[in-house]
């Protein structure tokens, strides 16, 4: 049901009924290493290229979702999902592999929320039963399509992210046991001006500030509502940002409540500058690491607000700026439960 | 309950880039310039070591030795760059490796590296001088100006 002013919330409760993630070396040696299904120790995981490999980490996380929901895959009826390589080619080839008919969603390292916010209302609608959602994104793959090959020998500042090897799948299902979709806010695109490709925490900030109040105005809830809100993948620089955007409008969060995406994937030990980032960033953290918080109900009331900056190499050197969006989604265990 | 008014948002660019600036993670010019200054550093010591090797022991002289010195100074970057090791020293030392040829270096054979799973001829062969275009654009077409106005300079009989 439409709220507010762009949010919607679930009646029929769609269930996110199943969550994988998987991951790489990096995310191997992370703190929340125990709460992925699957990790590689090298970067190609046995592939020609850094996109296969990628193609192969979509294929995996999804294979997992599927046998996790304990469902067969032609149950599946659609799956909605997206990466950040151009036009997507990592999910294209999983999707031709998986042959579920398929929506490709594109919202940069907001696609995770976004695909599950569309996974609940086609639900909502009764327009499917099963709907597998998730997203991808692969260091090197990322790093020299937006940066500079691999081996190339810049120095990176301290605000830069680095990207998440990974994937991770949700599977939203119309009945089911695990915790409930209640609500979603579409986020709008926020683009103060911020013109640096290597601090994309300070473009993303004022977006998933933005999504965060209008979700709690259309709802009418105080923030101290959720037992945590998980940003998509801020990092250290955006997650400062974003709390005192908060702050300056009278939202207060306590420190312990607002997590990062970003910084939760990689310890302080690890050389990752302001934190992780990428698509998978957020669908790691939420499908793995959050899915089993909530299933343990360590937490009982969640919002994920995944974030993204939808610019391109292209467009930072015609020096435009960077547009940035989030979209929130509230996930819950159930009262009866 | 009456509906709560939405608070304003977002500022306005001008405000937030104040409040953005704050946040943001200082770069660390003074230590960034001694890492650089020393690792560059260190790289020129080694290449003059080589050349006064090839002047000792080979048939080269000061004048002449520059080219095999930089030969030997690319190749040993491709060493470095190929066992993966260039960029994690780049990361450290900053213009201090970017800099000096083996920078040029770098650039060329990290880009062939990067495009070997394009082909040979549009991944490695297009893409090669993807980042090191610029240099010998550039290079080239600054050593034409100045020959040219040396030139004119010669003709005018100032130099």
């Amino acid at each position: 049901m439409f709220t507010g002013t762009q949010s919607w919330a679930f009646s029929t409760s769609p269930v996110l009924l199943s969550g994988s993630a998987v991951g790489g070396p990096m995310e191997a040696q992370g703190p929340l290493a125990s709460s992925f299904d699957l990790l590689f120790d090298d970067l190609w995981m046995e592939q020609t290229s850094y996109e296969n490999a990628q193609q192969r980490l979509m294929e995996e996380a999804s294979a997992l979702a599927i046998q996790k929901a304990h469902i067969f895959d032609e149950q599946v009826d659609f799956f909605i999902s997206g990466d950040l390589i151009n036009q997507m080619t990592p999910t294209n080839f999983a999707a031709s592999t998986l042959q579920i008919p398929f929506l490709g969603t594109f919202n940069a390292c907001a696609t995770s929320m976004e695909s599950v916010a569309l996974a609940a209302a086609i639900i909502e609608a009764s327009g499917a039963n099963y709907i597998l959602t998730g997203s991808s994104s692969h260091f090197s793959s990322a790093e020299r399509q937006y940066r500079f090959p691999n081996e190339y020998g810049s120095q990176k500042p301290g605000t830069s992210q680095t990207t998440v090897t990974g994937a991770g799948c949700a599977m939203i299902s119309k009945e089911g046991s695990g915790p409930i979709i209640k609500r979603a806010t579409i986020g709008k695109i926020i683009d103060l001006g911020i013109t640096d490709p290597f601090n994309m925490g300070a473009a993303m900030a004022p977006a998933a500030a933005d999504t965060i109040i209008t979700h709690l105005h259309d709802f009418q809830l105080p923030i101290t509502y959720y037992d945590a809100v998980v940003t998509g993948d801020l990092g250290k620089v955006g997650r400062d940002i974003c709390i005192q955007l908060l702050n300056d409008v009278k939202v207060s969060i306590a420190p312990n409540q607002f997590l990062d995406a970003g910084l939760m994937v990689y310890g302080p030990d690890q050389q990752v500058f302001a934190g992780g980032s990428g698509s998978a960033c957020s669908a790691v953290v939420s499908f793995g690491h959050m899915l089993e918080q909530l299933q343990a109900k360590k937490v009982n009331r969640v919002l994920f607000v995944a974030t993204g900056v939808l610019h391109s190499p292209l467009s930072i050197q015609q020096q435009k700026t960077m547009p940035a969006i989030a979209h929130a989604v509230a996930i819950e265990n159930g009262s009866d439960e | 309950m009456s509906m709560k008014s939405k608070p304003p948002f977002p500022p306005t660019s001008t405000s937030y880039k104040q409040t953005e600036q704050a946040h943001e993670t200082p770069r660390p010019i003074l230590l960034n310039c001694i890492k650089a200054f020393l690792i560059g550093g260190t790289i020129c010591v080694i290449g003059q070591c080589i050349s006064l090797f090839y002047i000792s022991f080979f048939d080269f002289t000061e004048e002449t030795a520059g080219n095999p010195t930089i030969a030997t100074l690319i190749f040993i970057t491709m060493l470095v760059t190929g066992f993966g090791m260039y960029d994690k020293l780049g990361q450290f030392s900053g213009a201090g490796t970017a800099v000096p040829v083996t920078g040029f270096g770098n650039a060329v054979i990290s880009s062939a590296i990067e495009h070997r799973t394009e082909g040979f001829i549009l991944g490695v062969g297009a893409n090669m001088f993807k980042l090191a275009g610029p240099v010998i654009v550039y290079g080239v077409f600054s050593a034409f100006l100045i020959a040219l106005i040396k030139t004119v300079l010669q003709l005018l009989g100032v130099i």
